[in-house]
């Protein structure tokens, strides 16, 4: 299709020109034309990407020197940036505070918004319209609008410094979209199935168990990577609620704790920023497919 | 008539008479209650309460570790007279508008390469969307290094690869630099979203609507001005609408890169709201900052419904 189109944007004249010169131009044309920008795309979109991770493992005497050294390759490759991060810092710690929030963040959403699509989309009630509406609007309010009536409110609950405020915050704006996502995997799910288990005597819960949330696996398991990914990278509710080092999450305690003084410590911040990316990219490269669907799914919607 | 009752009998199951709990969630209004429930109490708890309490606060002078009192529009009346309120005013607008034009802009771009036919699709949108993919602050981060005063890779590239240059860039030193080098970073990160959503977009309209259109003698520019930008325009405001809110109110990459400076210069709203709210205390005060983005969101929604209605008035007039 594209080949005719290009084919037929030029002059009549090519039309005159033997079919071989004719393809040769039209391949020359899609490399200039598509391929070219593709590839500066793609560069600049991983450069950050490559550029962090070279400086994750060179040696400081490369790091600080592009005279002798080129600065695009590592002469002498060293682990020296993560093993100190590893054991000199509290970054398993971290990750392991910034899992957990996750993790317990997204099964408290996970489970709210199933059964709120559930409802909206199933159980059709009067004004369900209108409550899909209100939870769409509730994801367009930004966290930076909601950091300084929280703060004071996690404050009251006693909940300052706890992780416990973030899993109980963050379904504010994972909620919205898991349900937003879900409404729209369960319209795709036929009717009559539910009917059919509807006289056969199952009650409405036997089917929600049952026929309903075994046929929305695949979008279950995009809110999930949604949710994740959202939680891992939630930043201004960590920043506002947490003070403890040891209570930090990833993002915020490389910012807040690998920074001290004057002298920023590249390599072990890039390391840092390096292995925080990298269990989302692991788990996100695991269901790219869903990911990409979902995105395009939700959007279509 | 008793013989009829008899069969009768005889189909029914077994003694299964379900317990009350059961029928209990069988009756359609409680379980509609039941599923809700945890929804919109966490959100009823944690967003529309908030979201009162920040305007309440915002006309108090409450700060950390004291409720204050109703002060009316005194914070207002401050922020009004605040010459670094309004630097952050035209700043967010500044980044939201050129980062959002460049995002649209060369995330349309990609869309279309992406939307030819290529080896390697898949792989190739999978890379594509790993800025959007990795927390905003790490790739930050990564962005702060590539700025660096002395070892910003940019500038070695420029004065001692190519020569361009005598001396080393200052991005993040002075004032519009630092600005410019924060809207290619959320440029950077905004690119693949847009891109992937648009390409969706792209893959739903028909390429019968081109064959026609190649028939007639259309140029390809003709075909994108006709086709598929009237097509793609519904997605495309929905994803703008997300986009611009979002810039608007970000608050990581600026906080991440420059924290607000040189000298204040970089400070969006919610930057600015943080720094008075939190470490500085006055939580009236960044409360106030923080509800004066809301009539810009409003207006971000507002523009988005009517691109909505907008695309109904298309659909009504394809159909006829």
């Amino acid at each position: 299709m594209t080949d005719a189109a290009a084919a037929n944007t030029d002059t009549p004249s090519t039309a005159t020109v033997a079919p071989e010169a004719m393809h040769w131009d039209n391949r020359a044309r899609r490399v200039v034309t598509i391929y070219v920008p593709l590839a500066c795309f793609v560069f600049i979109l991983l450069f950050p990407f490559y550029w962090m991770a070279v400086t994750s493992f060179k040696p400081n005497a490369e790091l600080y020197d592009y005279k002798t050294y080129n600065p695009f390759w590592i002469a002498k490759p060293t682990l020296d940036h993560i093993y100190k991060l590893l054991f000199d810092t509290a970054y398993p710690r971290w990750i392991l505070t910034t899992m957990t929030v996750a993790v317990c963040a997204t099964v408290l959403s996970l489970f709210s918004s199933v059964l709120a699509a559930y409802a909206i989309q199933r159980l059709r009630f009067k004004g369900s319209q209108y409550v899909g509406l209100a939870i769409y609007l509730a994801y367009l309010v930004p966290p930076s609008i909601l950091f300084i009536p929280l703060a004071t409110m996690v404050y009251q609950f006693g909940l300052f410094d706890s992780p416990i405020a973030l899993i109980l915050t963050y379904p504010t704006f994972l909620v919205p979209f898991c349900t937003w996502l879900l409404i729209g995997y369960f319209k795709s799910i036929p009717y009559e199935l539910e009917e059919c288990a509807l006289i056969d005597g199952a009650t409405r819960l036997q089917i929600l168990r049952r026929i309903t949330l075994p046929l929305a696996v695949p979008g279950l398991i995009s809110a999930g990577i949604f949710s994740f990914t959202l939680s891992w990278n939630e930043f201004i509710y960590s920043l506002a609620f947490i003070q403890s080092s040891e209570n930090k999450t990833v993002p915020v305690a490389i910012l807040t704790e690998l920074i001290s003084g004057d002298v920023y410590q590249w390599g072990a911040l890039m390391a840092g920023s390096l292995l925080g990316s990298l269990p989302v990219a692991i788990f996100y490269s695991f269901f790219v497919d869903y990911y990409v669907s979902s995105l395009t799914g939700a959007v279509k919607e | 008539m008793a013989g009829t009752d008899v069969t009768h009998a005889q189909w029914t199951r077994p003694n299964i008479q379900p317990s009350w709990l059961v029928r209990l969630f069988d009756w359609k209004p409680f379980l509609i209650f039941m599923c809700m429930l945890p929804a919109a109490g966490l959100l009823l708890v944690f967003l529309t309460y908030p979201l009162g309490l920040g305007i309440w606060l915002a006309f108090t002078d409450t700060t950390i570790g004291r409720s204050g009192v109703w002060v009316g529009l005194e914070n207002f009346e401050y922020l009004m007279g605040d010459r670094l309120f309004w630097q952050a005013v035209f700043y967010s607008v500044f980044y939201t508008s050129v980062a959002t034009v460049g995002k649209f802009g060369l995330g349309l771009w990609l869309a279309l390469l992406l939307n030819n036919h290529l080896p390697f699709k898949s792989l190739l949108r999978a890379i594509i969307l790993l800025p959007w993919i990795v927390p905003t602050v790490l790739s930050a981060i990564a962005f702060w290094w590539i700025y660096d005063a002395q070892f910003s890779i940019i500038s070695y590239v420029f004065v001692d690869v190519l020569g361009w240059r005598t001396t080393y860039f200052d991005f993040l030193g002075s004032t519009w630099p630092a600005r410019w080098s924060l809207i290619f970073a959320n440029i950077w990160r905004g690119i693949p979203f847009v891109a992937i959503t648009l390409l969706a977009g792209l893959q739903t309209i028909s390429p019968s609507l081109y064959e026609a259109a190649l028939l007639d003698g259309s140029t390809g520019w003709q075909r994108f001005r006709f086709i598929t930008f009237p097509l793609l325009l519904p997605i495309l405001a929905i994803v703008m609408t997300f986009s611009i809110i979002f810039t608007f109110t970000d608050f990581q990459l600026v906080y991440a890169i420059t924290r607000g400076g040189p000298v204040n210069s970089t400070h969006l709203l919610a930057t600015l709201a943080f720094q008075r709210g939190i470490p500085g205390g006055n939580l009236g005060e960044g409360a106030a900052i923080a509800v004066s983005m809301i009539p810009f969101l409003v207006f971000a929604t507002l523009f988005s419904y009517f691109a909505l209605a907008r695309r109904k008035w298309q659909q009504g007039e394809a159909n006829d």
